[in-house]
């Protein structure tokens, strides 16, 4: 068990008014599972992910990850976790401008602990995602879905033991769209444990796997009945 | 990561090339300032080069016996523009006394004023030098015409006159003025001699004065009793040190002086090495302020500094964002930015120390255009300082905008529009 999450909460304090955005939510995700975090916008999707990616830290509850309780984790650890435990891909590609492929994906090795084999590394994850040959390239001047790609390589880079995909077809057409999918599903299909955060249904069938939120709690966690294949044209409406 | 990587320094430079404009203002405080402390030093050095090398050519055997007491390190009271009349003719003559003073060549005591000298119609306003026969040979210069006055003449009220070459040129023209009779004061004095031009030496016009016999200068045009100056000539500057206790002894005993300390002093006696250490004292501590007056603009220079950092801390959020969730620790975010900010004041820094050298190298061309010795001088020491001063300029006024940085919140960054 890679993820055990018991009686999670988190609620914002704004102003003296309190905003309850998770009410409660246990569930578990397996080493290996490609799992989707569905719900429509401010179900607490996001939020959700921020702390399983240990970007903030629940108000509440149990959050186990790998079998350790990370409610004692100082901000220095959170960083340490975000940095060897996830890889975060966001809808926005956020790649650093007048930056190279290359560059962009070696960025979390220069936060890494041991350092030593980042070129082999980074060429490595360049290679997984098909962008060798666009490695010297400046983030500008790759398209959208190539920008996710080197997302997706700068995701993998240290090797994490889980991915975290926040709508990463949200900002593509379909055949880029269905390009990320299909690379989600292959990295799956190698043995990463993916989790997808979307509010298209469609796009959450991709997975094996969905859970569904709603107002802060979790309203279904279901098996996928029939599963969707990029590679099959799914993904192209 | 203590130290930033090269893909970070890289990506500064290239952050500070896709903003040229924004980059060249932000710097241009710390480059102006950097620029103005090399020149000011720079120039500084010349220009005190250029005073002690035209005091050095005066020779290094010369001393100077000025009326009053001074400070040992300071300048002598007659130079604040204070009469002090404790120095006489008679002082110089027994100055003169082989016997008590056998290091002395000669030496030429002076009574100085300025006045209206005509000839015919012309008028001209020049340097009346009173002084003694012992001129030439104590400070040098040829006799184009005629001859310069004797110790006879400088004791008995002669009404001669020896001219200066600009003296000669103003009052007389392409005309001879050997034989003419000049007037000074309703006075009329016998032109004898002409001196060759000499030029300035040491902020002294040398040409530019008419010398007239030191008895005949105090009593008919100055009316006073007092010397100005003595200046003598020693043998050799070995044995300036010999000469001046001896003159000192010599005056102290004629003026009934038992003191020997120095305390109660009615003179001073002084070397033209001296001389040169007090300009130095003087001229650098001239420099040092001005530079430190020019360093005020680097904390001009450093507010611009921050002020662009916190613009960057505020674009960059995003990417704050990003790099906290890709693994950076609050510590990785301060040390970036401090780094940045570093970066921006040492590459201002380097720009503005290159201008400076550039700009002190034209002003040496230009003023050695004119006919000066100037020599051409910075300072490596100028230019650590200023980078050392303009980095740490980065630190003080990047910590702000970095402290800013590194406390952000990764979801709220990742957030920000």
């Amino acid at each position: 068990m890679l993820i055990e999450a018991i009686g999670l909460r988190k609620e914002y304090i704004l102003e003296k008014v309190v905003t309850k955005v998770l009410n409660g939510l246990d569930f578990r995700i397996e080493r290996g599972e490609f799992v989707a975090i569905m719900g429509p916008s401010g179900s607490g999707k996001s939020t959700l992910m921020h702390i399983l990616g240990f970007l903030e830290r629940p108000t509440s509850g149990l959050y186990n990850f790998n079998g350790r309780d990370t409610r004692s984790l100082s901000d220095n650890e959170l960083a340490l976790f975000r940095n060897e435990k996830v890889g975060f891909v966001f809808q926005s590609f956020n790649l650093l401008p007048r930056t190279t492929v290359m560059e962009n994906v070696r960025l979390p090795r220069l936060y890494a602990r041991a350092r030593e084999d980042s070129d082999v590394r980074t060429e490595e994850a360049v290679r997984q995602v098909g962008l060798s040959h666009r490695r010297h390239y400046f983030s500008n001047q790759l398209s959208g879905g190539e920008k996710q790609r080197v997302a997706i390589a700068r995701a993998l880079v240290n090797r994490p033991e889980i991915i975290f995909a926040d709508e990463p077809t949200g900002n593509l057409d379909s055949a880029a769209g269905a390009q990320i999918m299909e690379l989600l599903q292959d990295l799956h299909q190698a043995g990463h444990t993916v989790v997808l955060v979307t509010h298209e249904t469609f796009t959450s069938e991709h997975a094996q796997r969905i859970i569904k939120l709603k107002d802060g709690l979790i309203i279904s966690d279901q098996p996928v009945a029939k599963r969707r294949f990029a590679r099959d044209g799914s993904f192209i409406k | 990561m203590i130290f930033p990587s090269a893909q970070n320094i890289r990506n500064i430079f290239r952050s500070l090339l896709a903003n040229k404009v924004r980059s060249f203002l932000t710097m241009l405080g710390i480059i102006i300032g950097v620029a103005a402390v090399i020149v000011i030093m720079a120039v500084g050095a010349g220009a005190q080069s250029l005073i002690l090398n035209q005091v050095k050519s005066l020779g290094a055997n010369l001393i100077g016996i000025m009326p009053g007491a001074t400070e040992k390190d300071g300048p002598p009271a007659s130079v604040m523009g204070i009469n002090i009349t404790t120095l006489t003719y008679e002082d110089a003559r027994a100055l003169l006394d082989k016997k008590k003073n056998s290091h002395l060549l000669d030496l030429v005591a002076y009574t100085k004023s300025i006045g209206l000298v005509s000839w015919q119609s012309n008028q001209y306003s020049t340097n009346l030098s009173g002084c003694t026969a012992g001129y030439p040979a104590v400070e040098g210069g040829e006799v184009e015409a005629g001859r310069f006055f004797t110790s006879e003449e400088e004791r008995n009220l002669s009404r001669v006159a020896v001219l200066g070459s600009t003296a000669k040129r103003e009052l007389f023209g392409d005309n001879p003025a050997l034989g003419e009779k000049i007037k000074i004061r309703r006075h009329v004095f016998e032109v004898i001699g002409v001196m060759a031009e000499r030029g300035k030496v040491a902020m002294q016009d040398y040409d530019d004065q008419v010398f007239l016999p030191l008895k005949t200068m105090q009593k008919l045009i100055a009316g006073v009793d007092h010397l100005g100056l003595i200046r003598a000539k020693v043998d050799n500057a070995q044995n300036l040190n010999q000469a001046m206790a001896d003159m000192t002894a010599i005056l102290r005993e004629r003026h009934g002086i038992i003191d020997q300390s120095g305390a109660t002093d009615d003179f001073s006696v002084r070397s033209a090495a001296e001389a040169v250490d007090m300009i130095t004292q003087v001229t650098d501590g001239l420099r040092f302020f001005l530079a430190a007056m020019a360093a005020l603009s680097l904390v001009v220079g450093g507010i611009g500094i921050m002020n662009i950092m916190l613009i960057n801390v505020a674009e960059r959020t995003r990417e704050i964002g990003l790099r906290q969730a890709l693994g950076a620790t609050r510590l990785d975010i301060f040390r970036q930015f401090i780094f940045e900010a570093v970066a921006i004041t040492f590459a201002g820094g380097a720009i503005g120390a290159a201008i400076g050298i550039l700009i002190s190298f034209l002003a040496a061309l230009a003023i050695g255009h004119f006919g000066y010795q100037w020599d051409f001088i910075v300072s490596g020491y100028s230019i650590v300082l200023a980078l050392a001063v303009t980095s740490l300029t980065g630190l003080v006024f990047g910590f702000y905008p970095a402290a800013k940085a590194s406390r952000l919140e990764p979801v709220a960054a990742l957030r920000h529009e």
